[in-house]
């Protein structure tokens, strides 16, 4: 999920003025654009939604950007022929009422001032967070989804959990450990798909046919 | 050896440092409420804390990975840090942080 700005009011926000990213780069036609972050989405954006807005500025927190060097260049132009602000600065608050924005108030190396905005599109990266799963109605501890270690399945049938996602007794968070777990997952998972089937272990060392699927016969 | 850390409910925990671990890695093993999503390779900045005044110019210098990593974190001050890029050593004994908001 991407990670959110620790801003009070955010939600009432959300999906109306404040996004975490484009669908549809039309929504922003004619608006007056906040774009935050400096990385590769942040300015991407930035470049590609500039020519549609009625107004774009970006802000970051240092003068210095992690983003692809020739897009960051797009950027530095867009601002040096007017085209667009650029504020060094962190974002501290939402101002607006009903969802709407009118403002956002950031802190600069010199103080507080506000940005006139509609609409903010914040891109600080993606945090583990359980999202629309959360609503899948499966059990969950603090966050993770507890699994059996012989089928990995949480406690609704059908549904599997593996990786960094799920918790066991003696859980490691390894890749290796995330392999192991997919490979007993997809034997009880192919019972599922296939009741009657039966199921044929194999080594791609040895299977002509599984070699042959791989390619690599 | 030891590390001072404040909580987001401002109390301090005393953790004793051990030789060569991640500062970002005795505050997970104490149990307080640190993300660190990535599990300590500078590539997530949920090991956000900020470094007591007097601790500053004691730690190593941050890289060019760590600074632009802070870029995903939020409140970023200059005594911000991300502790998975700390390493305890005697030279830190008393060290003091407090973990950065979530």
């Amino acid at each position: 999920m991407p990670k959110k700005p620790p801003l009070q009011g955010l939600e009432a926000y959300e999906g109306v003025s404040v996004f975490y990213s484009v669908r549809q780069m039309e929504r922003f036609r004619g608006k007056n654009v906040l774009i935050a972050g400096g990385g590769d989405s942040a300015l991407d954006w930035t470049v590609n939604l500039q020519p549609l807005t009625q107004s774009m500025a970006l802000v970051h927190r240092r003068d210095d950007f992690r983003a692809a060097p020739d897009t960051v260049n797009k950027m530095r132009a867009l601002v040096e022929s007017g085209g667009m602000a650029l504020h060094i600065a962190q974002l501290k608050e939402l101002k607006g009422s009903d969802g709407k924005l009118e403002a956002v108030s950031v802190k600069g190396p010199d103080g507080d001032y506000d940005i006139p905005c509609d609409i903010l599109l914040a891109f600080f990266g993606l945090t583990m967070k359980l999202g629309p799963v959360a609503e899948f109605g499966i059990n969950l501890d603090k966050n993770l989804i507890p699994v059996d270690t012989e089928k990995f399945e949480t406690d609704v049938p059908g549904i599997f959990a593996i990786g960094d996602i799920n918790s066991y007794p003696g859980k490691l968070k390894l890749i290796l450990s995330g392999f192991h777990e997919a490979a007993l997952m997809s034997q009880q998972a192919f019972r599922y798909v296939y009741p009657e089937r039966r199921l044929r272990f194999q080594y791609t060392t040895s299977s002509s046919d599984l070699q042959e699927k791989l390619g690599v016969s | 050896m030891k590390i001072f850390v404040t909580d987001r409910d401002g109390k301090e925990h005393e953790i004793a440092g051990i030789d060569g671990w991640q500062i970002m890695e005795l505050i997970r093993d104490e149990g307080l409420p640190i993300k660190a999503e990535c599990g300590g390779s500078c590539a997530c900045a949920t090991c956000h804390v900020y470094v007591d005044a007097a601790w500053v110019d004691k730690l190593e210098e941050k890289g060019e990975e760590e600074t632009d990593m802070l870029d995903l974190a939020f409140d970023v001050e200059t005594n911000s840090r991300l502790s998975c890029q700390l390493t305890m050593r005697p030279a830190l004994d008393g060290l003091k942080v407090t973990l950065a908001p979530e």
